[in-house]
């Protein structure tokens, strides 16, 4: 009995070092090819930034404009 | 065109140049390496200026017959969005150069075109600065732009190819180098050029609808 216990706590010493290994890599899509997806992923969220900036003075101009015909 | 779909249109192009510029292959090429994905971010200011500048003289040949202020207000407008692209574009270019040719700013042919014909267009906003009768203004900046568009392609195009240059597309290459013959690079190139080019379209319309909302308070 006590040489099982043994040989069952050894084992799952030794699969907590698996573990180890293995657990590291997780959600790996934007870690791969040296994390360049997360500089992918920055730039688009610059770009969608500043260009929804872009959309929402559009927006203003518009509204600007509009009131100014009135006035005329 | 002061509907949304082109800005839509535009915006999507460029979004779609950041993620296939970075991620679809490339060709393996020494010393450029990775940095022969600058080609999708690099060339497109270029294009973009090119097109604000020829919007520019369109409108200044159209305000000499015209002699309408609205012409005019397009004209120096699209000057002033290409001068931004055109600086970008300089900038870029000079950062690209400093890790492939080894220096930020090489005296190459291309270089001090490229920036002397930013130098041209800064010299029309202060040619304008200069006079105050406005007529007056509209008619002698028309003419210069007139004079300083043909120029600024002659240094772009035509000078830069006629030196050694460092630069593709020079030396004697017409066009653009092989590596841009790749069909990868084309398909995401062309997309980027036409995407730049309608942000820029768009940042010169909000300029102009911005400069006549201000012209129209000035008059009352």
């Amino acid at each position: 009995m006590k040489k099982i216990f043994f040989s069952l706590i050894l084992m799952l010493a030794t699969m907590q070092l698996f573990a180890q290994d293995n657990g590291v890599e997780m959600a790996d899509a934007l870690r791969s090819n040296g994390k360049i997806y997360l500089v992918v992923v920055c730039i688009v969220i610059i770009l969608i930034g500043l260009l929804a900036y872009l959309f929402s003075i559009d927006k203003r101009l518009k509204k600007i404009e509009k009131e100014n015909e009135h006035k005329n | 065109m002061n509907k949304t779909w082109w800005k839509i249109l535009g915006s999507v192009l460029v979004i779609y140049t950041a993620i296939a510029g970075l991620l679809l292959g490339v060709p393996r090429l020494p010393i450029l390496n990775e940095t022969i994905r600058n080609l999708y971010f690099h060339v497109p200011m270029w294009f973009a200026m090119i097109v604000l500048f020829s919007i520019s003289v369109f409108y200044s040949v159209k305000s000499l017959s015209t002699k309408s202020e609205i012409d005019d207000i397009k004209a120096v407008e699209s000057v002033n969005t290409g001068i931004i692209f055109g600086l970008l574009g300089l900038v870029t270019g000079a950062f690209w150069a400093k890790y492939t040719w080894g220096q930020f700013w090489s005296f190459d042919p291309k270089q001090n075109f490229a920036a002397i014909s930013v130098l041209l267009y800064f010299a029309y906003l202060i040619l304008r600065n200069a006079i105050d009768e406005e007529q007056k203004r509209a008619k002698i900046s028309a003419i210069y732009n007139i004079f300083a568009f043909p120029m600024m392609v002659v240094l772009l195009f035509v000078l830069p190819r006629l030196k050694d240059s460092l630069h593709p597309g020079n030396g004697g290459n017409p066009g653009f180098n092989s590596y841009d013959l790749d069909s990868r690079m084309r398909m995401v190139f062309y997309p980027a050029c036409l995407g730049w080019i309608l942000i820029g379209y768009w940042v010169y319309t909000i300029r102009f609808r911005l400069r006549s909302l201000e012209n129209k308070q000035q008059h009352h």
